[in-house]
Formats: C-alpha cells, structure tokens, sequence
C-alpha cells in the first residue's frame, strides 16, 4: 500500500512547493491542501504517476465554513485500485470568488460530482462542460448546502417550459432531409425505475445523442441532516436505497463510529453483516426481477418478488418495519434478533436458492434473453474505472474491486467468500455477476450466522448509547443519562471522517464533518449510483429504445439514493 | 484495492441444442408448471395473501399507529417531558403541557395537548425508545385512510388506549429480557384476522 511518506514523496516530485500543495497532518485518510492553481497538474499527476495511480475519483464534496478567511473547500476523495490507497485533497477558496479549475478533464466522474457542488453549495468549476444545476430545479434560487441557507425557506417554483438541452432544441436532419426526433423517456413511465428523464434524439430508430435530467425526488438529505442529531440521521439513510435500507444504516453508523472512536459488539456486528447481506440478496433480486420484467420477462420478476417477500418477513420480525428498518444505531443496533431468527435465517438459506436457480433456469441460457443483452451496453474496464463506477457493475467489466475484500470491516475478512467478475461489461455480464453475487452472500450469511455470538448489541457508552430500558425506568442515573442523549444528542469529536462500506450498488461513502456538537456539521454522501448513472447517457449512443430500458435496468439506479 | 479472490463468472457460449428453441422452451414451461401446480394446490410458499378477507400476520415488533397508555385510573401515562416530540425526526409530535390537580405531589405534569401528524409520522419508534415512561407504544394497526388531512391529525382522544393492555394488538414496544417476536415462515396464508378490540383506535 505504500506509506504516508512514499505518496508524499512521490507528490514532492513534481511539486516541491510547500504552498501549493500541503500535507495536513493527522486524519483517517492522508490529506492535501491544495492550491487551486495546481489542481488539474496535480490530479494529473496522481492519476498518471505509476507511484500513485489514483484512477478512480470517489467523490467531490463542497463544505462550508463561513467563519473562515477562504470560506468554501472543495473537497476530493481519490483511490488508487492498484495500490489500495486512498487520499483526500482540499482545495480551499474565498467567499467572493469560489472558482476551482474542473478535473473533468482529469477523471470524467467528476462530471456529475461537480455539478452537484455547484448546485448545492455555489461552487463555480471553471473549464466543465455543463455545469448546470442537477439536483434543484433550475428556477431554484441560491444554494442550499450553504450554511446561510434557511431550510425552513420555500421557494414557489412555476411549471416553466420543461429544461431542454441545446441540441434537442436545434433542429436537425439527415442526408435525407428527415427530421430526426427528440424523445423523451420518463420522467414518469414503467420502465424508468424511477423518476428520471432522459432526453433522446433518435435516427431512426437508434439513439444518436442522450442526456439525463434526474432531481425529482431530492430530498434535502444532506441539509436535513444538518438540523438532526446524529441518531437521528438513520431514519433518513434508510430512503437512500430503499430496496436495501439496512446497509445505509450501517454505513452511516460505520462512519460515526470511526469518528466516535467505538466499536459496536461482536453480536451487533454479526446482526449487521447477516442483515446487510440479506438486504444485498434483495437489493440484487429486486434488480434482476425489475430488469427482466423491462425486458418481457415477467416469471421470473414473480419468483423473485416471492423471496423478496420471505426476506422481509425476516427482516421485519428483527427491525419492525419492512422497508425503512431503522435498526442501526450508531454503537450497535436497536434490538436483538427475535429467538427463532436463526430458523427463519436458515428457511432463506434453503429457499432463496430454490428460486434463483427456478430463475436460472428460465433466463441463464436463454437464447432470447441472451441476444436482447450481449453486447448491451458494454463498457470497457477503463471507461469504467474513469466514470467512477463501483460495485456489481465495476465487476461486471473484470474489476475486481470489492470493500468488503480489499478494507475489510465489521469482521468480512473473517468469512470465506469470493468476488464474483465477469469479463463482458454488459448488460449480461451485470446480471450473471448479481446472480453470483446473490450466492455468495447468502454463503456470508450461512458462516455469519453459525458464528454468531451472544453478548450485548449495543455499546454500554452513555454518551453515545441510549440506556437499558429497565435502567432508565428504575435508576436515577440511567435515566438522566437517557434525557441527555435524547435531549441534546451525542457528542461526536470535531473532526472529518470518510466511511465506506460496499453497498449493494457498490462503495457508498459518507464524508462526515463534526464540529463537536450533536449535530452534524456536514454530511456529505457518496452513492454508488450517482457515478453509474452519469455513464448511462453515453452508454446510450449507438443503442436503439428498448436497449435503452435494459442498460437502465441492469444499472440498478434507484432514485432515493441518487437524487437524496 | 483488486482482489486476488475472484470466482470468474462469465457467459457461457450456448450449447448446440440450446439454440433450438423447442427443447428450451419445454424445459422452461416445465418450471412454470411446477410453480403453477404448487401455487393451485400445495400453497406452500404461496407469500400472496387474499386480502382483506385474509390479513398477513406481522411479527410483534411491527411500527404501526401509536397508542398513548394510560394508568389504572385511565389518565394518561405521558407527563409531557417533550422527549418523544425532540427524538422525532419528522418532527411530527405536538405537545403542550398543563399542571395535573389530581396529583399528589406539586408541579406533576401532564399533556393538554398531544397531537401526532400521522401523515408526517416515518414509523421510525424513536419516541418509543425515546420514553421514559412507557406512554407512548405502537400498534401493529398499518392500515390508515384519511378522507382529510386534518383527519389525520390525531390528538389525545383518539391516541389514548382505550380497554385493556392484553386486547390491543400490540406493536413495536419497550421491552425486557427474551425478545418478544417471531418469524413465521413460509408466509402465512391463511392468517386470520386480529381480533379487533372494542373501541381501540383499530376499530374507529
């Protein structure tokens, strides 16, 4: 992995300037402050020096500190697949004039990420090529994530013309003096999963040029999150991804955890990772089913939603709800799982198998299904890596990248399981490796189980964990303690912090920012459909319609994860 | 960072027979008919349910719509300590706070007003977890039609338990010692409906 003193060295190579680049001591991750007169040299650097090899561009983040002299920072999250490390780079700039050089050009996921801090937080990228607002309304006045914003204030936004781009407007036509035509997919139809427009010119019948608009169920997740205490918070990770709401819990309780310095018990965590792979199972069933069902394949849609609906009974029975768990809390979880959990863990085992091969067998070596898929929406492992793509999709190209396998957390590397990957990088290649990727998990969840040990599920911390019931109603102590934390929250340590856990759509990220208080400073997430979805118009060029509905399904892109 | 760890799953070229379509489809119909058959007859892992003549069992812990529990003497357990209305995320609990005269001791208090927006509820519990006192508990009742939204809008009468603890079909709650849930599977199908209690908010 190299040391903190071999990527500050091989940085110094090229950029021996102490004020232009800075090395912040301390942090979870190695950290640079960076003047922004040498940001796109030196992310071209990082990306190109073999040394450091930070091809994949996690994140771009906005923050705001109005106290400070250079009010806005830009904040980047790179990796480097190879080498395994991980670094962050700040780019401080002042109130007047926050400006900083777009590393479009560097990695093309910052496409969507800039555009975003744009959006949110009035960062102005200079050399973008559409920087336009993508989560607000393009009426919306002001920039939400700034700490001057009100988030009591409304706006009343008009039904304007709808937002068109330029090329849609311009009339073109072919050799023949044909008309070509614009189309629109979505917002509102069966096969966007979602609402997610996207803008089409067709030839015929194949799509020359596409652009999505997406926003239309943000949320204000991050602004939200800045007005709750951190326990708080949970409630509102589970709409993220709704089709597997546990695991954005533990991402977000992971990531406070870290800055908090804690660790949930051995049994929590065993809870955590059964529950989280149970929900992956889910998440990729209800993907599979979804993308069939698109595509004309209706069985299978069925056979899956049958295990959806076993893997929910389970999930209900531990959480109380079926949807939006709010089972994490930050220490550990909520309750312990009901006595015959393990019987109905095991009926899953049996079942859920059943079913996915039922599946296999309709779809696997279907011919059909094959020649509507192969070769659909194929991307190359490069291209992949450069839009920033992780998870099932990565791995579908032949990345085998994987959180759990390459930063094991909350005990993955205890348990045998491998990464499925494919070669093909298509529409097809996607669906084998979530197929695969099903069958490990449930492997996961057979060894987590038989591992699972007795013990407490949440931390015995005061200050960071609400008291036993029975405490609370028959001791003073406990229960001013109670009143404290529900009153006033916990206190997390000022600090930053970068969690990342692999999600069912790949690495979903949280950038924490605490300023002591018991309420977040700055939450910033990092959803794995985000960077795969801003590939989908350029995967489109080329395709005809209906392709355009499978690429959209085999991406798993769910909206509350992608709009927050 | 790549992982040496891999299982390689990568298409498979389709075999000379599976290019004929016949054969694949027969195989393919033979699934469907066992699925089919089973769904007709056996009904084992049926997870449809033949609603509302048929209501799906939820396990005990299930976050449906609040009750506020009361004591012996039918006043409210809550003494508004405004606990449940900070740890509510979706800010959608109201209180206003009164002194109680029945009290026998000075300054107790007790709600004037207790409303919950049932519409802005997420069912997340944290004002479960959040009392000190066990006033406020979920029912498992999760089918809720408003005509109104002022109707959803639900105070004091109608949140307050009404007949005993036992007849309510009690939800997510506080709760000591062994786990209090169960998970029945495979699905069941032919649940019978709870028994609704008189006058509880189930039946209103």
């Amino acid at each position: 992995m190299g040391t903190r003193e071999q990527r500050l060295a091989a940085i110094r190579k090229s950029f021996p300037d102490e004020a232009l680049v800075a090395e912040v001591p301390g942090g979870d991750l190695q950290t640079f402050r960076v003047d922004r007169k040498v940001l796109v040299d030196l992310a071209r650097h990082l990306k190109d020096d073999p040394d450091l090899d930070f091809k994949l561009l996690l994140d771009v983040c906005g923050v705001d500190y109005p106290e400070r002299a250079e009010r806005f920072e830009s904040v980047y999250h790179l990796s480097s697949l190879t080498h395994g490390h991980r670094i962050r780079l700040k780019v401080p700039m002042p109130a007047d004039a926050p400006v900083v050089p777009s590393v479009y050009p560097v990695w093309r996921s910052a496409d969507w990420f800039e555009r975003e801090a744009f959006d949110l937080m009035g960062i102005l990228f200079s050399g973008h090529p559409n920087l336009k607002r993508i989560l607000c309304h393009p009426a919306f006045q002001g920039h939400a994530l700034r700490k001057d914003y009100d988030p009591g204030q409304r706006w009343l936004l008009r039904e304007g013309e709808q937002d068109e781009p330029v090329w849609a407007r311009a009339v073109q036509e072919d050799e023949d003096h044909f008309e070509t035509q614009v189309l629109n997919l979505g917002p509102s139809h069966p096969a966007s999963h979602g609402t997610l427009r996207t803008v089409v010119r067709l030839d015929g019948e194949v799509i020359t040029q596409a652009e999505t608009e997406i926003g239309y169920l943000h949320r204000c997740f991050e602004k939200m999150a800045e007005s709750h205490t951190w326990n708080q918070v949970i409630p509102y990770t589970d709409r993220l991804n709704y089709c597997s709401s546990m695991m954005n819990g533990v991402g977000y309780a992971l990531a406070v955890e870290k800055l908090l310095g804690v660790e949930a018990p051995p049994r929590a965590q065993s809870i955590r990772i059964i529950l989280s792979e149970l929900s992956r199972v889910m998440d990729h069933i209800v993907d599979i089913g979804a993308n069939l069902n698109d595509i004309g394949a209706m069985t299978p849609f069925l056979y899956m939603y049958e295990a959806r609906e076993e893997l929910y009974t389970v999930l209900e029975a531990c959480c109380g709800s079926r949807l939006t768990m709010s089972y994490v809390r930050v220490g550990g979880v909520s309750h312990d799982v009901p006595a015959d959990f393990g019987e109905g863990v095991r009926f899953i085992l049996k079942r859920v198998p059943q079913l996915v091969a039922d599946m296999e067998r309709l779809i696997t070596e279907n011919r059909i299904f094959r020649q509507r898929t192969e070769g659909v929406g194929k991307l190359s492992s490069e291209d992949a890596i450069d839009w920033g793509w992780t998870g099932p999709c990565l791995r579908a190209c032949g990345v085998p990248f994987d959180v759990r396998k390459s930063y094991p957390y909350m005990g993955y590397d205890q348990l045998d399981f491998k990464v499925p990957i494919a070669h093909g990088g298509d529409t097809f290649a996607r669906y084998l490796v979530r197929v695969e990727e099903i069958k490990q998990s449930l492997r996961i969840v057979e060894q987590a189980l038989e591992a699972m040990p007795p013990g407490p599920i949440i931390i015995s911390d005061h200050n960071v964990a609400l008291p036993a019931k029975e405490k609370v109603y028959t001791e003073m102590e406990s229960l001013i303690w109670h009143f404290k934390l529900v009153m006033e929250g916990m206190k997390v340590p000022a600090g930053e912090v970068y969690g990342f856990t692999e999600a069912a759509n790949g690495e979903l990220g949280y950038y924490i920012v605490s300023d002591g208080s018991g309420k977040p400073y700055r939450i910033k997430v990092r959803p794995p459909c985000f960077a795969i979805f801003q590939a989908y118009p350029h995967m489109l060029k080329g395709h005809m319609i209906p392709d355009a509905v499978a690429i959209l399904g085999s991406l798993n892109v769910i909206a509350g994860e992608l709009d927050r | 960072m790549n992982t040496p760890d891999v299982v390689v799953c990568d298409a498979k070229p389709l075999r000379f027979l599976q290019r004929f379509y016949l054969i694949e489809v027969f195989k393919g119909l033979a699934v469907t008919l066992r699925h089919f058959l089973g769904n007709l007859f056996a009904r084992k892992y049926t997870v449809t349910v033949e609603w509302p003549e048929v209501k799906r069992e939820y396990s005990e812990r299930l976050r449906g719509r609040h009750i506020l529990l009361t004591r012996d003497d039918g006043s409210p357990r809550c003494v508004a300590c405004y606990m449940c209305e900070t740890a509510c995320p979706a800010e959608c609990i109201y209180i206003e706070a009164e002194e109680d005269p029945s009290s026998t001791v000075e300054w107790e208090k007790r709600p004037r007003v207790f409303t919950i927006d049932l519409l802005r509820c997420v069912y997340c519990g944290f004002c479960v977890d959040a009392c000190p006192k066990e006033a406020i508990i979920m029912s498992r009742t999760h089918e809720m039609a408003f005509v109104t939204r002022g109707e959803a809008i639900v105070g004091l009468p109608e949140l307050l338990q009404k007949g005993p603890v036992a007849k309510l079909d009690l939800g997510y709650r506080p709760y000591f010692g062994a786990p209090r849930s169960h998970i029945s599977l495979p699905v069941p199908v032919r649940s019978v409906a709870p028994e609704i209690a008189e006058g509880s908010p189930v039946g209103r």
